[in-house]
């Protein structure tokens, strides 16, 4: 009986002293941190992708603290309606926030490109366009990897298995721009996602001249001007043999999309006129 | 007697010299030539002819565009056809000029040796003739095309030692050995001129021992001249690599990082040394090279000596090649090379051969895991850890890749892949690795 009552004696009084010391250290070196950026942190998506410029979600809140506000700080994941509740942690009434997504700019396809060579090395884009232009015909589309799909932190970018191009999903897309980087090829281009998701871009990469791509991919631009001349907003520049849409510029008429030769340019989120019409409800469906 | 080599790590491949008693066949240039201005390593050259301008054989059509490039001249007379841009052997575009060749030709001569003596002492001021090195376009033909004039300008003294890389380790590769059987007196001539520019008081040639005529034809034309000493290399791949052949020859080591000037050497190529002595003794810019056509099922294996511009495709067809689906088509030897997708392209200065693979040998094995045998370790001429490397370089952890792992160094010989027992694509992901982080230092 006595032994157990010296036992718990001493390692109460034990456990008490760690306590107390625990305590006092504590105090004593306690860091003092603002409690909006955890605040802020829980707002942010948490992927660390990088895209606001800051090294990780925790940078970027840190910064929102120490300038008291959310002006000039942008965090695409987040979107709108995040920035609005980051504000809302400073007091600050609404931001501005572009929505921006990721549009693929090959429309490259098994049927409309052809076999230039066979590969047999590691499937990795960054590798296949070092080694050559890849295994299809032209040297500026869409290698078919995935190293895009590899780096989207939000899981937006599926290969679709019929086209065996990447298909972004624009409701998981957040515009932060990581795949943008990570295409050797640079087809992966940021848009405004546009009024109700409407969206017109020239659908390819290509600066061969207009001969060289029709005869490397029937879905090429082929840098005719005819989008340039029928656009009445002026919003659409041919530049060594390719088109491209200035979104500023764009007012959404298709008037462009009509004239393509080579259906070169797609749309997202139309409403369906007729079935004729090039146009479609998602620009996953014009490329098929 | 034991011979020479390099250490550590090396391989032995067979190394099926096919064309090895195959003379050189000198071709006449044929109806129209592709010059493209990215000949050499560092900036392409920039045109200097318009369309529909008449060039003479030897006029330069394209001058450096910086310190590294170099001159390109017409191999022909004839009209200038057009400047822009043509399909490269990769499949990406490139600038070329096409010269429709005239026809009035002005007698071509084949490859001449030096007739005579072998001339006393040399002495050269280097300046007028790296400036006339430069003039003539030179570029390093082992299929490096480094810019000859850059690496002849070294500063007075630093150089004692003069190394000739004519070891051909590449297998099926006969260029150089064709070259030194047909011109050995040119290139103990060539050697003592890049001596001289150099200011090296010794040049070592090596060779590997599969050549034995080629070192006896060296020799006897060396013989005289203590200066020049002819070196019989065990062959072992890649002796041809620099710091390997110096250290083979003169069992000096160069420094992580460093080039070979820091312990006293130029390394040149045999090719190299032959358009040297054109360009200094016959006053002829570089529009010629020999290129070997070869593979393990191509009829008629041979060493062409053709004008810059001439089509692959026609080499192909000269010795009898007809491609079928699948077939590799390298533009080099069979370990360094790179296959191309088209072959409707030139004949270019870094280009020493030409091997066709049919589809049943050009294919990969199915890669395994990795079995942990460290053979990759043990042949790595660098001795580096070649498994590792790879492996973060695929993670994408380039930084412990160069900072552990030394991957900056790897001269990427493919000997860890040639040797993996599971057929993993070593060099593959060291060279995406080493891509990266030169990307970034140019950011």
């Amino acid at each position: 009986m006595n032994s157990i009552l010296i036992s718990v004696i001493i390692l109460g009084s034990v456990g008490a002293l760690a306590a107390l010391a625990l305590y006092a250290v504590s105090r004593r070196f306690a860091v003092s941190e603002d409690p909006r950026i955890v605040e802020v942190e829980d707002i942010l998506p948490g992927a660390n992708c990088g895209a606001c410029g800051f090294n990780g979600c925790h940078d970027f809140a840190v910064k929102c603290v120490d300038r008291g506000g959310v002006d000039g700080m942008n965090c695409p994941g987040a979107g709108s309606d995040g920035m609005k509740r980051i504000a809302a942690v400073f007091g600050a009434e609404s931001v501005d926030v572009v929505r921006n997504v990721a549009v693929l700019r090959c429309a490259g396809i098994c049927e409309s490109r052809h076999a230039a060579a066979i590969y047999h090395g590691p499937l990795s884009c960054a590798i296949v366009s070092a080694v050559s232009s890849g295994t299809e015909s032209c040297a500026y589309g869409c290698l078919g990897c995935g190293d895009c799909i590899g780096a989207c932190r939000f899981g937006a970018i599926k290969l679709n298995s019929d086209t065996r191009l990447p298909e972004i999903d624009e409701n998981l897309c957040t515009g932060c721009g990581v795949c943008v980087g990570n295409c050797p090829r640079k087809l992966l281009q940021l848009r405004p996602y546009g009024p109700k998701g409407r969206r017109v871009w020239v659908s390819c990469s290509s600066l061969a001249s207009g001969a060289v791509a029709r005869r490397n991919c029937s879905a090429a631009c082929v840098g005719c001007g005819k989008c340039a001349r029928t656009c009445p907003f002026g919003a659409i520049v041919v530049e060594h043999n390719l088109a491209v849409i200035d979104a500023a510029k764009c007012r959404l008429c298709r008037k462009c999309v009509a004239v393509c030769p080579t259906g070169a340019i797609h749309t997202a989120n139309f409403p369906v006129i007729s079935p004729s019409s090039q146009s479609d409800s998602s620009h996953t469906a014009s490329l098929l | 007697m034991t011979l020479h080599t390099f250490h550590p790590g090396g391989i032995h491949i067979p190394d099926f010299k096919l064309s090895a008693s195959a003379p050189i066949v000198d071709l006449a240039p044929v109806a129209s030539l592709v010059l493209p201005l990215g000949q050499s390593i560092g900036s392409p050259s920039r045109a200097v002819v318009a369309v529909g301008q008449d060039v003479a054989a030897g006029q330069i059509i394209a001058e450096p565009s910086s310190r590294i490039s170099a001159a390109l001249h017409s191999p022909v007379f004839g009209v200038v056809k057009s400047v822009g841009s043509v399909d490269g052997p990769w499949g990406y575009p490139e600038q070329a000029v096409v010269i429709s060749v005239g026809d009035a030709q002005p007698e071509q001569g084949g490859l001449a040796d030096m007739e005579g003596d072998m001339p006393g002492q040399i002495r050269a001021c280097a300046r007028p003739y790296i400036e006339k090195v430069r003039d003539a376009g030179l570029v390093g033909m082992g299929g490096a095309t480094f810019p000859t004039h850059v690496k002849l300008d070294v500063p007075p003294g630093k150089v004692d030692t003069l190394v000739i890389n004519a070891v051909e380790c590449e297998p099926y590769l006969t260029c150089d050995h064709a070259l030194m059987l047909s011109a050995p007196a040119a290139i103990v001539y060539g050697v003592r001129l890049a001596m001289a520019i150099v200011g090296a008081s010794k040049a070592v040639i090596g060779i590997e021992d599969n050549k034995p005529d080629a070192i006896k034809a060296l020799s006897v034309h060396s013989g005289d001249c203590d200066d020049v000493e002819v070196i019989a290399l065990r062959s072992r791949y890649p002796q041809g690599g620099e710091k390997q052949l110096i250290h083979a020859t003169l069992r000096r080591e160069v420094p992580v990082g460093g080039l070979p000037s820091d312990v006293g050497v130029v390394v040149m190529n045999v090719a190299t040394i032959y358009a040297l002595y054109e360009a200094l003794v016959l006053g002829q810019p570089l529009t010629r090279r020999i290129v070997t056509v070869t593979g393990p099922e191509v009829p008629r294996p041979a060493n062409y000596r053709v004008p810059l511009g001439y089509p692959v495709r026609e080499l192909l067809r000269l010795s009898g090649v007809e491609l079928g689906a699948g077939d590799k088509v390298v533009f080099g030897g069979p370990m360094m090379g790179r296959a191309v997708t088209n072959v409707d392209v030139p004949v270019t200065k870094g280009l020493s051969g030409i091997l066709v693979l049919p589809a049943s040998v050009a294919g990969r094995a199915s890669v395994d895991p990795c079995v942990r045998c460290a053979k990759c370790v043990e042949v790595c001429p660098m001795g580096l850890e070649p498994y590792l490397i790879s492996t973060l370089s695929r993670l994408g952890q380039v930084d412990e890749a160069v900072g552990d792992g030394g991957m900056m160094s790897c001269i990427e010989c493919g000997s860890c892949s040639y040797v993996c027992p599971s057929s993993r694509p070593l060099l593959d992901y060291i060279r995406y690795g080493k891509g990266v982080v030169r990307s970034r230092k140019k950011r």
